[in-house]
């Protein structure tokens, strides 16, 4: 796909894109799930990173980091949360401090999506212990096979190892590794938290083609299981219904962004509303399969709904926590005070 | 080429609309409507008619607008947010379009009426599914639908009042005996034809309503939110009441879209017309119940009582979430189990 320019289809052509408009790239992504292709393991930095590295990256930065990152050369993880910073972000505590003419990094970072296997890691690091909170803090570009570096992969409750503990002892950042101003690092995370949350990651065609997967699973489990059936029937509408909305509202917002604005809080409200139909799509498909929804396959995996609900059930947890979520709704889209 | 964007004179018109509202129809202005025999006031129709608003689908040849459901979607939500009385969704967007596809052969008195509306001088009320004897107070023109006829009669006389929890809706019972011959305007297959077709727009018009209704059960909400102290603080400021209200606003945001792609849809008479209009109508009454159930509990005992003008718009809701096909109904719709 990176050969004929298909895997980041928005980017500059010299990057391995196709320079295509937002309206196209949500065409692609809605042929993408069609085809039912697989998920991309190089999507965190593709939809999480890039965005960032265009925005914040010196032209150096883009040519070194974007085309490997295209080609799926280079698998890059996020090192956002710590032990005692995972809602509150702003908590964290590892740290980069200046050695000669380099950063120097210690600390730990956790749930480190795509760590296990990732070349290397983004995220946020304090370079200003005396500053306020969301000052001081910068973000890094650390390879993962750095001196000092160690991985601890984590087992999900589905079994996969994908993401990790990371430990940092001593490592050594030069500056070219950081992207944006040295301690505005929190202004540079939020505009890559935006994009997990908004528009970029969250094709809608994830959803619709769930949701058309639920209605054939209805439609052919309905006379074996016509009691089921009848129970269930109301939640497939539903997720129809919510999987259209949520395509219409994306569109919506496109042209919205098209026309010059932005996405600020409403991407919470993105957030909340994608990950609670996905649960729903998939809640309501185990209890359509009733008893056959426990059974793994042969390789003793989990079979394809049971799969989807595992991946589902962190939908809610990551990206900022759908409580996170909609404080930020209650106090940015509609002025409530702070707590 | 997507385009999800009103235009400016769309959005000016809104605008238009509301600053006429804020003036001429305010929560005492509704409340007085609703104490009143007809639960709408013919004045303020007629005010209507002279700001465009009555007329927005009557054709330009019967002095309206002539324009579509896309240009009357923001109108019905302003209508919503204002909670007011007149049953303006009904008679553009259910009447005059039933008027206008009706065969000129037939002895309608389309053009007549149409014109009328316009001015502000009529409103005429469609008998809509679930009670088909049922039309609103004061319409001057009834358009009934016996599963094989439709009738329009002119002047209907009410054998028996109904009122609604929503204080605007009085309707009159036209009685269980058919209308005159003389009344019937279509017969059969088409008749049938034409009918669910104005159903589907009863239930589009009701969504674009409901969304206004939730939207500012939502604005008030949120400013009692801000002003309530509790504990030394405004209740605002707690979890617990920011995730209701923010779990209204996003029920109400995502129903928006579906409500503004079934107005293109009608406008554009896609073929999955019904489809678009089932789910918008499900997400938008969802929306509004939602919305009034938070109200309510974030106001708490205030909101419950008949002074404190909460209750006006929570009515509303719970009584257009019931019209022209509850969610249930829509949802099944969706599904193939109903239909008009």
């Amino acid at each position: 796909m990176f050969e004929d320019h298909w895997s980041v289809v928005a980017w500059p052509e010299r990057y391995g894109g196709r320079a295509v408009g937002l309206l196209e790239w949500l065409v692609f992504e809605e042929e993408y799930y069609r085809a039912r292709a697989p998920t991309r393991v190089g999507q965190n930095g593709i939809f999480l990173l890039a965005p960032t590295l265009f925005e914040f990256g010196t032209d150096e930065q883009k040519d070194r980091y974007l085309p490997p990152m295209a080609s799926g050369e280079e698998i890059w993880c996020q090192g956002w949360s710590e032990p005692d910073a995972g809602s509150d972000l702003a908590a964290i505590r590892s740290r980069g401090e200046r050695r000669g003419g380099d950063w120097v990094v210690n600390g730990q970072k956790t749930w480190c999506s795509r760590g296990a296997f990732a070349d290397w890691l983004f995220g946020l690091f304090r370079t200003d212990p005396a500053a306020e909170r969301h000052r001081g803090l910068t973000y890094f570009l650390v390879p993962m096979d750095a001196p000092g570096v160690t991985v601890r992969p984590i087992a999900q409750l589905d079994g996969e190892t994908g993401f990790a503990e990371v430990f940092f002892d001593d490592v050594v950042v030069p500056d070219a590794q950081v992207l944006g101003q040295v301690d505005r690092g929190w202004e540079v995370a939020m505009a890559t938290a935006g994009s997990e949350r908004g528009l970029s990651l969250r094709s809608p065609a994830r959803y619709s083609e769930a949701a058309a997967r639920l209605l054939d699973l209805y439609e052919r489990g309905r006379d074996r299981h016509p009691v089921r059936a009848a129970r269930l029937a109301d939640d497939v509408a539903r997720a129809l219904v919510d999987a259209e909305a949520y395509r219409l509202h994306t569109y919506w917002t496109a042209t919205r962004v098209l026309a010059g604005g932005t996405v600020g809080a409403e991407a919470s409200m993105n957030k909340v509303f994608w990950s609670e139909t996905d649960l729903a799509i998939h809640r309501t498909a185990l209890a359509m399969l009733g008893p056959e929804a426990e059974l793994l396959d042969d390789h003793e995996r989990p079979q394809e709904w049971l799969d989807g609900f595992l991946f589902a059930l962190a939908g809610p947890i990551y990206a900022g926590t759908n409580e996170i979520q909609r404080n930020v709704v209650a106090e940015r889209v509609l002025g409530l005070p702070r707590s | 080429m997507i385009d999800f964007a009103f235009h400016e004179q769309q959005l000016e018109f809104r605008d238009q609309l509301r600053a006429f509202t804020e003036k001429q129809c305010t929560a005492a202005d509704v409340r007085a409507a609703w104490r009143s025999e007809l639960g709408w006031s013919p004045a303020r129709w007629k005010a209507l008619g002279g700001l465009g608003v009555t007329g927005v689908t009557v054709p330009v040849e019967q002095g309206g607008l002539g324009l579509g459901m896309v240009d009357l979607a923001l109108l019905l939500e302003e209508a919503g947010r204002a909670g007011l009385p007149e049953p303006l969704a009904e008679t553009t967007a259910v009447a005059v379009p039933l008027l206008a596809r009706m065969p000129t052969d037939a002895a309608s008195p389309a053009q007549k009426w149409t014109a009328a509306v316009a001015a502000g001088d009529a409103v005429l009320s469609v008998a809509g599914p679930g009670l088909p004897t049922m039309v609103t107070a004061g319409a001057q023109l009834a358009i009934l639908f016996d599963g094989e006829t439709i009738y329009a009669v002119e002047a209907p006389q009410a054998v028996s009042i109904r009122r609604s929890v929503d204080g605007s809706r009085t309707l009159w019972d036209l009685g269980p005996e058919a209308p005159s011959a003389t009344t019937v305007v279509l017969r059969g297959e088409p008749a049938a034809e034409l009918w669910h077709e104005g159903c589907d727009n009863g239930a589009w018009a009701t969504s674009a309503v409901l969304v206004g209704v939730a939207d500012r059960l939502i604005e008030m909400t949120s400013t009692y939110a801000k002003q309530r102290v509790q504990f030394g603080k405004a209740i605002g400021s707690f979890q617990a009441v920011k995730h209701h209200l923010a779990d209204a606003l996003i029920r109400l945001e995502f129903a928006r879209p579906l409500v503004y792609r079934a107005a293109w849809s009608l406008d554009f008479r896609d073929p999955e017309a019904g489809r678009h209009i089932s789910m918008a109508k499900s997400a938008a009454s969802d929306a509004a119940v939602l919305a009034a159930s938070v109200a309510l509990q974030v106001h708490g005992a205030i909101g419950y009582t008949w002074e404190y003008d909460l209750h006006l718009w929570m009515k509303k809701a719970w009584a257009l979430a019931g019209a022209w096909g509850d969610a249930l109904w829509h949802r099944a719709r969706l599904l193939g189990q109903v239909d008009w």
